[in-house]
């Protein structure tokens, strides 16, 4: 399988050219669309990690990402931007710190248990924001000046400018992209793979699995919480929405739709998913229909993922039989 | 709190946990005998409800509205198993959770398109409409009690289904070993399609009996589904008389926090399944 990954990898350089020079030709509804997708595309490879590369299927990611979302907005001042070195290392720790905790009753439990009880504590931390005053109740709560980085009395990067904005997403996605990279070819990132593939193969090798699966928890909880910190900054405000069971769907759905276990897939996955809900929500009130459609059939006829197209084309034009054309 | 008032409340947190019981154990028994996950199984619920408020305003009357609905459901069930699930019996869980997420949002916007987005109300049929005096000042509605009545009712018939009927035979080994049981002769798609169709009908009549005292309303599904999940992680997957027991446990949790601490009670529920989660990972029972 080498040659494929290799020959995806040569595009990269390419698409990451495009997102530098879009902001130079693109018009703002589009900069911002593509900053929404960036953000998206980073709260995806941190799913991914759980999904993809450790083989924990989690429906609560929202909840890490969220509660992030959130401590922006309780540690920035009313009417004062708020301190870049504070606030966005205080979000990743948060979306860590709220992994961290539901991570060591989750991980207690596997396959369907998991999955429902993931929701069922994001559920949980949902009416945290949804019922007490903590951050507004069920309105939710304005971030009225966006965090600024400063040192002294020069402001290096404002996050209120749109164009500066756009293109901290975009270096904060290659960070995600390479941090992740680099994770999953350390002896770390193997050891996940061998969980994934066997769990009890390597609990009788030794490996402390539960630390493992809690370190992989922990650690996509804060890069969740590096894009829940985005998202709060880009719109300016938090409801409980966020942290909604429909939110912890849809990253899922871009995990999958992209094709989970690639890095690229969760990316497109992003891309592909947002795209739609824009087109379809521009086409109608009840775009969710469509939406739904779309799954249906993905699941249906595409249990690879979009990322698996290009292959299954290629398959169908070349004659099909060979599976690993 | 007085001893009315506690009355009351017990029969509220029995009633609950009981209609709780029903929506979990169609939910436990398409995972615990197909091995499938249904995040759908909440829009049944909401279906139900749905459809006993439609039926209810065309026939004027609650029953004809639960029979035909009833049928209705079971038609549901099959087409959907016939032509969606049973193609994910082999599918692992991920596809079976997409699946299903996206028929949730199918339904929830065939619903907004069909009936809207309104609130709506069902009327207590007049034959259940009194109310039992407790004390001087508090009361307790008959159509609760019938609901409980009606719940423990089809308990009994299901744990009579299950395990003294050759159906139930059929089913639970069907649960263990598919293909030794289809090597038997035994029809074991058909069987599967009766019990997917079970499960839809078991949650949709739960709609339909809560649908005049909750009124009927979008999104009601997804807020019983995520209670059923924790039902389901309490009592152990698959088990029915644990989902009976959590269910119970949750309708008490649910109605005394209420009571007691009326701000967080939207988190009894939670504690509750964290509390079991330390002390019994795989749920209290964990099969039949």
């Amino acid at each position: 399988m080498p040659l494929p990954r290799n020959k995806t990898r040569n595009y990269l350089p390419l698409v990451l050219l495009v997102l530098a020079l879009f902001p130079v030709f693109g018009s703002s509804y589009y900069n911002e669309l593509i900053a929404k997708i960036m953000i998206m595309a980073i709260f995806a490879l941190s799913l991914d990690l759980l999904v993809g590369f450790t083989g924990l299927v989690s429906f609560g990611h929202a909840a890490f990402f969220g509660a992030a979302a959130y401590s922006v907005v309780l540690l920035s001042p009313k009417y004062d931007p708020g301190n870049l070195w504070l606030v966005l290392p205080a979000a990743v720790l948060t979306g860590a710190a709220v992994a961290f905790v539901v991570g060591l009753f989750v991980l207690r439990t596997k396959g369907i248990y998991f999955i429902m009880v993931t929701l069922a504590f994001a559920q949980m931390i949902y009416f945290v924001f949804h019922d007490t005053p903590l951050g507004g109740g069920s309105d939710g709560a304005f971030l009225n000046v966006k965090p600024e980085l400063r040192i002294g009395e020069k402001v290096l990067l404002d996050l209120n400018e749109p164009m500066q904005f756009y293109y901290i997403v975009l270096a904060f996605l290659v960070v995600a992209y390479v941090f992740l990279r680099v994770l999953l070819r350390s002896p770390l990132g193997h050891a996940l793979a061998g969980i994934r593939s066997n769990e009890h193969r390597m609990q009788s090798l030794g490996f402390p699995v539960f630390l493992y699966k809690l370190a992989s928890f922990v650690t996509a909880g804060g890069l969740a919480g590096l894009a829940g910190f985005l998202s709060a900054c880009q719109y300016g405000f938090v409801t409980p929405e966020i942290l909604s069971w429909h939110q912890s769907g849809n990253v899922l759905l871009m995990v999958i739709l992209g094709g989970m276990g690639t890095l690229n897939g969760a990316a497109i996955g992003a891309f592909a998913f947002v795209v739609l809900q824009e087109v379809f929500s521009a086409l109608t009130k009840h775009w969710q229909l469509l939406m739904g459609a779309v799954i249906v059939t993905v699941v249906m006829v595409l249990p690879g993922g979009l990322s698996s197209l290009p292959q299954r084309l290629k398959g169908l034009l070349i004659g099909g039989g060979n599976r690993n054309g | 709190m007085d001893f009315s008032t506690f009355l009351i409340q017990l029969l509220n947190a029995l009633q609950y946990g009981l209609l709780l019981f029903l929506v979990a154990s169609g939910l436990t028994l398409v995972f615990g005998i197909m091995g499938i996950i249904n995040l759908a199984h909440g829009s049944f619920y909401m279906m139900g409800a749905y459809m006993a408020f439609a039926l209810t305003a065309l026939s004027g009357n609650l029953l004809v509205a639960i029979l035909v609905g009833i049928a209705l459901s079971v038609l549901i069930g099959f087409l959907l198993e016939w032509a969606l699930f049973s193609r994910l019996y082999k599918r692992d869980h991920l596809d079976q959770v997409l699946l299903t997420y996206g028929l949730i949002l199918i339904f929830e916007e065939l619903r907004s398109l069909l009936v809207g987005d309104d609130v709506h109300g069902v009327p207590i049929p007049e034959l259940l409409s009194a109310s039992i005096q407790l004390s001087e000042t508090l009361s307790y509605p008959v159509y609760r009690l019938f609901m409980s009545a009606v719940c423990i009712l089809l308990a009994i018939v299901m744990y009579w289904l299950i395990r003294h009927t050759r159906l139930g035979m059929m089913i639970r080994a069907g649960s263990s070993n598919r293909e030794m049981v289809q090597a038997l002769g035994i029809n074991i798609d058909l069987i599967y399609r009766i019990v997917f169709g079970l499960g839809v009908t078991l949650a949709a009549f739960a709609g339909m009996l809560a649908a005049p005292v909750s009124s009927v309303y979008p999104g009601m599904g997804n807020q019983v589904l995520i209670i059923c999940f924790v039902v389901v992680v309490i009592g152990g997957v698959g088990s029915v008389w644990g989902a009976l027991v959590a269910a119970l446990l949750i309708g008490l949790a649910d109605t005394f926090g209420k009571v007691i601490a009326p701000d967080y009670a939207g988190l009894a529920v939670y504690v509750l399944m964290a509390a079991v989660l330390l002390w019994r990972p795989e749920g209290i029972f964990r099969r039949i």
